[in-house]
């Protein structure tokens, strides 16, 4: 069943790479033998159904998540152990929560100035003036002295992409980042992503939007029950998944 | 009022300790407290280790045997001499930087956790996100239980009493030498306690208002 994915041989542009993961919750095999190469600007979309591994494997990438075996390389570096080196290569991974989790205590400004500041030492003219610029870019910068809980779900969102993309990551997870959003909010936010992608961002993407999937994905990466179990182009994927799993989703996506 | 006037040297002079006893162990409590707790959610099992050993044993154990162990046990260590108070001041420094500590410990739980890992994620180190995310939301949920436990501190001072610290526990024993009622001494002592316990909570209050929208 398992169809074996064109090899994605480890070459010096690859961003992030995943190699032969596992990962139990007790007696639950949540990542079953990952294998994963992302390359630089390549845009990956990770869809399945609830409870397959997605977001798993997602948090995985930045240690939000141990594993038990396997090895995780970002821009070549596998991840470390906890500690100052691994902050350090946080800082190289942007990741966009399902509930955006902007800092609370601190305002729309200064939760996008915050890792510039602290993690990387810059200025703070020079910080403010960076944050100003993707604030706008996301197009909340009229927003920039409100407090998070002041903004709605859509433009917390963005303003979450922005805090990410401060840091200038080599690569962002979106970890189902509409999930949450009210119906007319999901646009905004996916337009902001997909503006990411065409500027040659890499990007890992857990999501259930179709159409945001096919617009932006360069590889669907399907996976059910802790495995992948296909990985196509979008175009391979929505007219000859091989797999019955993959077919049976896309059945109920259709049907819905 | 006779019994007050007469002994006010005795009065000011135990209260006065009462206070210095309070301000420094009020002070390094709070730091060692907070360093302990951050040990307790540290992703380190090591230090979480040591904190929790740390915390169960030292609360666990009545504050006067603390005391006692450090007015009767640390001059046979062999370690520099220390006069009764600095001893006392370590004393309730150690016993309530546990409760310090567990007081916030409870208030980082009220942060929800997506916060921690949002700011691990752009790279912050565990201190830093303690310090610029964490800390600062659990303050709102902390202010009142941790005022409960200055104040229990405050009262607790006059267990010093065993260190022959001449503190406002120990001015009836005094009073009493110089003929002095012991049920209106003690009726005095209670007084000014329950008027400076009035003060932390008038400061308590400011805290409250100040954190409430953080």
């Amino acid at each position: 069943m398992t169809s074996a994915p064109e090899s994605h041989v480890t070459t010096s542009d690859s961003v992030v790479s995943v190699k032969d993961v596992q990962k139990h919750y007790g007696a639950l095999h949540v990542l079953k033998d990952i294998n994963l190469n992302v390359t630089k600007g390549e845009v990956v979309v990770v869809l399945g159904p609830s409870g397959s591994g997605k977001s798993t494997l997602c948090r995985a990438i930045n240690r939000l998540e141990t594993i038990d075996s396997g090895e995780i390389r970002v821009g070549g570096d596998l991840l470390p152990e906890e500690g100052k080196a691994l902050a350090t290569l946080r800082a190289e991974v942007g990741m966009v929560f399902q509930s955006f989790n902007l800092f609370a205590n601190k305002t729309i400004l200064e939760n996008v100035t915050l890792g510039p500041l602290k993690v990387r030492g810059m200025k703070k003219s020079e910080a403010d003036a960076l944050a100003l610029k993707l604030l706008a870019r996301v197009g909340v910068e009229n927003q920039k002295d409100k407090l998070p809980s002041q903004l709605s779900g859509g433009q917390q969102q963005r303003v979450a992409i922005a805090r990410a993309l401060a840091m200038q990551p080599k690569v962002m997870l979106f970890d189902e980042p509409t999930s949450a959003l009210d119906p007319e909010m999901i646009n905004e936010v996916l337009d902001t992503m997909v503006g990411l992608a065409k500027e040659g961002m890499t990007m890992i993407v857990v999501t259930h939007e179709m159409g945001f999937a096919r617009k932006a994905a360069d590889r669907f990466v399907f996976m059910a029950d802790g495995q992948i179990v296909e990985e196509a182009t979008p175009e391979e994927f929505f007219t000859n998944a091989k797999s019955e799993r993959a077919k049976d989703f896309l059945s109920k996506l259709i049907t819905n | 009022m006779d019994t007050l006037i007469d002994n006010i040297d005795i009065f000011v002079k135990g209260f006065s300790n009462t206070l210095i006893l309070f301000a420094w162990s009020a002070v390094f409590s709070l730091i060692l407290g907070t360093i302990v707790a951050g040990m307790r959610v540290s992703p380190v099992p090591i230090m979480r280790a040591v904190a929790t050993i740390y915390v169960n044993t030292i609360r666990n154990t009545p504050l006067t045997l603390v005391m006692l162990f450090f007015a009767l046990g640390y001059p046979q260590l062999g370690l520099p001499k220390l006069d009764y108070l600095p001893l006392a001041v370590i004393a309730l420094t150690l016993y309530t930087a546990t409760y310090v500590a567990e007081t916030l410990r409870s208030g980082i739980n009220t942060v929800p956790l997506g916060q921690a890992e949002a700011a691990r994620a752009i790279g912050l180190t565990f201190g830093q996100s303690l310090s610029q995310v964490i800390l600062p939301q659990a303050m709102r949920a902390v202010v009142p239980p941790m005022f409960n436990v200055l104040i229990a501190l405050l009262k607790n001072t006059t267990i010093a009493g065993a260190f022959s610290v001449l503190e406002a526990g120990a001015i009836r024993a005094f009073l009493s030498e110089r003929g002095e009622p012991a049920l209106i001494v003690l009726l005095w002592v209670a007084l000014v306690f329950v008027i400076l316990v009035l003060l932390l909570s008038l400061v308590q209050r400011y805290f409250e208002k100040k954190w409430r929208n953080a």
